[in-house]
């Protein structure tokens, strides 16, 4: 995983709630064995036409937005499938940063492993975001994660709160797997005990 | 004293957290133990490329069952699968089954199904586990009083290596539903209802546990139903408290503790319900006896109504992102606000899912389908949850009772639920459906989806059109 390094970015606007993971990636692109490739087929259903040209009537479609990383977004993103594959196209398209109210906790989970900061704010700062967004769209905001510090050039930046095992590991890239491994001896340890309580899991 | 007495009082998901917490160290996610862990060809195989590449090994093969149901044909399943990346998938599910050494159900086993019904069929799950898959519809097992919860192919990847999860701790939500459900409404008309009353996120952060006299009533494969659509309604897990049904269900299982252990895991199972007087950080309630057979009119499964009632208007609701999200409903599944739900038309009924494609299900809707023709134009399918379930209503002669009524009798998959197997609706289309997603596309690009329960599918598949079977 890269490390989340600061920023300034397009910021996108999606004002639209309860976006689900089969809209961000549609079961038809589910079949693939390998992590890679999914940005192409991003917000499918919406992004392109039955003829496979581009929409233009869909937000990220917008000039504007081209080559953004930052996606602001509407209550309860990602909520419905558990696929990872949904942050693997949202990060594969090249967004880094979502911000929104709130997200499903799979979904959450998940934009973590992947290199993506999901910042939580809330209503009242969200629609500042997207009010300054759709007055001036192509408007680049700065995402500091060290210092939990956003900036936009309107004067609505803010500071945000984050779970410090989850920044630690945006910061410096690291995998997960290898930190829970240190743990290896209390894990067994753990089995151990286990192994006695409950035997009939183990026999 | 009593203040202690008080704090010491827990709730099953306080118990089950405690119990397989294996390490809580300052300034990391507590790490919590894994007892089972249920896979299936779509979400696995990112997360074996990922422990090949990094040399590690599955820590634990036998708390791993694998099963084909995504991707995987409902008919002429003698013949080669037509996609080859879905062939591709299916081939990668076998080999990295294969060469880890774990318990596959693969296409051809009698065993096979979906992943959701095959494995409490087997007595895989049981009370007090931890147990995920990379799947939101873990939630079923649930039903058995096991924390399970769906996880992401990177977690996947962790509980392989690990046999563990750093967890954050959620909070509690008690759903109490009281009194009885009415003859004609099932578990499924109280998920979709629960999620009708809080929202999709309404759940998001909490783990639900289901309580009152109607959850105790229904059989475990309702209260399987129920929990697998805790997702539905934003929550982490759903769980129901294990009592006598549950033993009964899971004796003589293929993984139920048998013999000497069969006492001692009872012993520790019946120490799991919550705590009299044990605190949830939120309770909802609902009586059974208000709620109608229900059906999903939008795009999320909050959108529902009673069948009596009709498509709401955007401006019956006063919330703004809700008026907004009934405005772009209405649009996608070409509906009027004002519509009476027994008005409206369907093309296709499905029956079958993780939520709704166990036995029970098939002998409500073929009791309902009985002497019943499906109407002309309208597609049935009936699609179920195992081979298991398949002989089963096979040999109660369900088959043939779908089959006289026009339905087709289809192989265990996931199916329509959500249409990667070639079974789909295409654009327009408007279905019944036994699932658990109508959120746009599910079924298929422009397909138009009704959550409903097996009873009201099969009348409004014999109808053409939504039916309140409480006057049938």
């Amino acid at each position: 995983m890269e490390p989340y390094k600061k920023h300034e970015s397009i910021a996108a606007l999606m004002n639209r709630s309860n976006v689900d993971t089969d809209q961000i990636i549609p079961k038809q692109f589910l079949k693939k064995v390998e992590r890679s490739g999914f940005g192409q087929h991003l917000f499918h259903d919406w992004r392109f036409n039955d003829d496979g040209s581009d929409n233009p009537e869909f937000e990220l479609n917008k000039p504007a937005f081209k080559g953004a990383k930052i996606l602001v977004a509407g209550d309860n993103f990602g909520c419905g499938s558990s696929r990872e594959h949904a942050p693997w196209a949202i990060a594969d398209y090249g967004f880094n940063t979502i911000i929104s109210t709130s997200y499903a906790d799979i979904f959450y989970n998940n934009c973590f492993k992947n290199g993506i900061l999901a910042i939580k704010v809330d209503k009242a700062q969200l629609d500042k975001l997207m009010a300054e967004i759709a007055a001036n769209e192509g408007v680049r905001f700065v995402v500091d994660l060290e210092n939990q510090q956003v900036t936009t050039p309107g004067g609505n930046g803010f500071h945000f709160e984050i779970d410090p095992f989850r920044k630690g590991n945006l910061l410096s890239g690291l995998d997960d797997i290898g930190l829970t491994l240190k743990h290896v001896d209390k894990i067994t340890e753990y089995e151990q005990q286990h192994k006695q309580n409950f035997p009939w899991l183990w026999a | 004293m009593q203040a202690l007495e008080y704090a010491m009082k827990k709730t099953m998901y306080e118990k089950i957290w405690d119990s397989h917490l294996v390490v809580d160290a300052a300034g990391q996610a507590p790490l919590l133990y894994v007892d089972r862990h249920l896979m299936h060809e779509v979400t696995s195989p990112q997360a074996f490329e990922g422990l090949r590449l990094s040399g590690r090994k599955v820590r634990n093969p036998h708390s791993i069952l694998a099963t084909m149901d995504h991707c995987v044909p409902t008919k002429n399943r003698d013949l080669p699968i037509a996609d080859p990346i879905a062939k591709k998938q299916i081939e990668t599910m076998a080999e990295n089954c294969r060469v880890n050494g774990l318990k596959l159900y693969d296409m051809t086993d009698p065993n096979n199904g979906v992943i959701h019904v095959v494995v409490p069929e087997h007595g895989f799950v049981h009370p007090g586990m931890v147990v995920v898959c990379g799947d939101s519809h873990t939630a079923t097992h649930g039903a058995f009083g096991a924390l399970a919860f769906g996880i992401g192919t990177s977690e996947v990847e962790h509980v392989m290596a690990t046999q563990t999860l750093p967890q954050k701790k959620s909070k509690t939500m008690q759903v109490v539903v009281n009194g009885s459900l009415s003859k004609y409404a099932s578990a499924k008309d109280i998920a979709l209802a629960i999620t009708g009353k809080i929202g999709t996120a309404g759940g998001t952060g909490y783990v639900i546990e289901y309580t009152g006299s109607a959850i105790r009533d229904l059989s475990m494969e309702g209260r399987m139903t129920l929990c697998n659509m805790a997702i539905e309604a934003g929550a982490r897990a759903g769980l129901v408290a294990p009592d006598e049904k549950t033993y009964e269900y899971l004796k003589g299982r293929e993984f139920a503790p048998s013999g000497q252990y069969w006492d001692q895991a009872l012993a520790y199972w019946k120490s799991l319900p919550s705590d009299e007087g044990a605190e949830f950080d939120a309770t909802v309630t609902l009586d059974a006896a208000d709620i109608a057979p229900q059906v999903s009119w939008g795009t999320s499964p909050e959108q529902v109504v009673g069948v009596d009632g009709v498509v709401p208007a955007p401006d019956s609701f006063s919330d703004e992102i809700k008026r907004k999200a009934c405005e772009s409903a209405l649009a996608y599944m070409g509906l009027t606000a004002n519509t009476k739900i027994t008005d409206i038309p369907v093309d296709l009924v499905f029956i079958g899912s993780c939520t709704n494609g166990r036995i029970e299900d098939f002998r409500i809707a073929a009791d309902v389908a009985k002497g019943t023709q499906v109407a002309p134009g309208v597609t049935a399918i009936a699609v179920p949850g195992s081979y298991h379930v398949k002989k089963q209503a096979e040999q109660e002669g369900l088959d043939k009772i779908f089959i006289e009524a026009g339905w087709e009798w289809r192989d265990p998959g996931c199916s329509m639920c959500l249409a990667m197997n070639g079974d789909e609706l295409t654009k327009g289309q408007r279905s019944a459906s036994t699932s658990n997603r109508n959120f746009e596309g599910r079924q298929g690009k422009g397909g138009r989806t009704h959550l409903v329960s097996p009873a009201m599918a099969a009348a409004a598949a014999a109808a053409g059109h939504f039916v309140d079977i409480r006057k049938l």
